[in-house]
């Protein structure tokens, strides 16, 4: 869902880095008060495990392919706020090193499969398990729900980003972005509730962490 | 060993299999051709590592999985050092001021 340059009008880029700057600089202040020496191995190996996992393009219906963003796993384990530092540095990179995602549309692919993606995933997840009840199954329950929802509501906001730069009207781009990233979302829930399933038998502690 | 040892190999396995991901075009990529506007797109004006080929290497799977394992080692890196500043800086602000 990176989104190249060419496809968003300069208002656009310009709100959307506007948002993400704010955002990300509220994100390392509430970093700032919560961040714990064990928190940083932990945020290292999500950013690692996230890079390499988007490069892994699964297949989906008709031709096309899709990869996780990993932004719901690394908001359940850590917090929102962190992941979205988490993202944005992935992204960064991605669009520096990689050229994947433009560096104008950087601010819009932060927005999206950083803030969007983060938040989503986060409430969905604990809207889940406080609905549930706590407990393993709760838990990769909610992990499930909320990777599916923060892909199809990062989708939506790509979407209406590209309506609005006039790429391409909201009546075809939003109903074509969301089936695709609905069948894509689907693979981020898989994966994501199989990493947080492994760190469950494994090193539950981490998932104890406190929360940013 | 400690836990982010495996975690990080872990990681590095991924970049590894990295040539087996589907070559198709991505849900964005999708709705643009479908759209008409996938031409609107943009060169990217400097080249490092251009969609995770390594330049200059004749054998492609080599390629990307060089570039796959430069990145997760950056990023493991800059986001460890990054947390690390975070955590460290407010240390200071709470100690007393000389």
């Amino acid at each position: 869902m990176h989104i190249p340059d060419g496809f968003l009008s300069v208002a656009t880029i310009a709100t959307t880095y506007a948002v993400s700057a704010g955002g990300v600089s509220y994100a390392v202040r509430e970093a700032n008060k919560k961040l714990k020496e064990k928190h940083v191995p932990l945020m290292g190996v999500l950013a690692a495990f996230i890079f390499a996992a988007q490069m892994l393009n699964f297949p989906v219906l008709g031709g096309t392919s899709g990869h996780v963003i990993g932004a719901a796993l690394a908001a359940i384990l850590l917090g929102p706020w962190v992941a979205i530092l988490i993202m944005s540095c992935v992204l960064i990179a991605q669009s520096l090193i990689f050229q994947d995602g433009g560096l104008l549309a950087l601010g819009a692919n932060i927005f999206n499969m950083g803030i969007v993606a983060s938040f989503s995933g986060y409430y969905l997840y604990r809207l889940t398990v406080m609905l549930l009840g706590d407990g393993k199954r709760s838990r990769l329950t909610g992990g499930f729900i909320g990777a599916w929802g923060s892909v199809f509501l990062a989708s939506i906001a790509c979407a209406i980003e590209l309506a609005i730069s006039g790429a391409s009207p909201l009546v075809v781009v939003l109903p074509a972005m969301a089936g695709v990233h609905a069948l894509i979302g689907i693979g981020e829930g898989l994966i994501t509730g199989a990493a947080l399933s492994l760190v469950l038998k494994t090193r539950v502690d981490l998932w104890q962490l406190q929360k940013v | 060993m400690k836990w982010w040892h495996i975690g990080l190999i872990v990681c590095l396995v991924v970049a590894v299999i990295s040539p087996l991901a589907s070559s198709s075009p991505d849900g964005l990529e999708r709705v643009a051709e479908d759209g008409g506007f996938i031409g609107l797109g943009q060169e990217a004006p400097f080249m490092l590592i251009a969609d995770y080929v390594f330049p200059g290497i004749e054998n492609e799977a080599v390629a990307t999985i060089l570039a796959g394992l430069i990145g997760t080692l950056i990023l493991f890196g800059v986001v460890c050092g990054l947390a690390w500043l975070i955590k460290s800086r407010k240390k200071e602000s709470t100690e007393p001021a000389v």
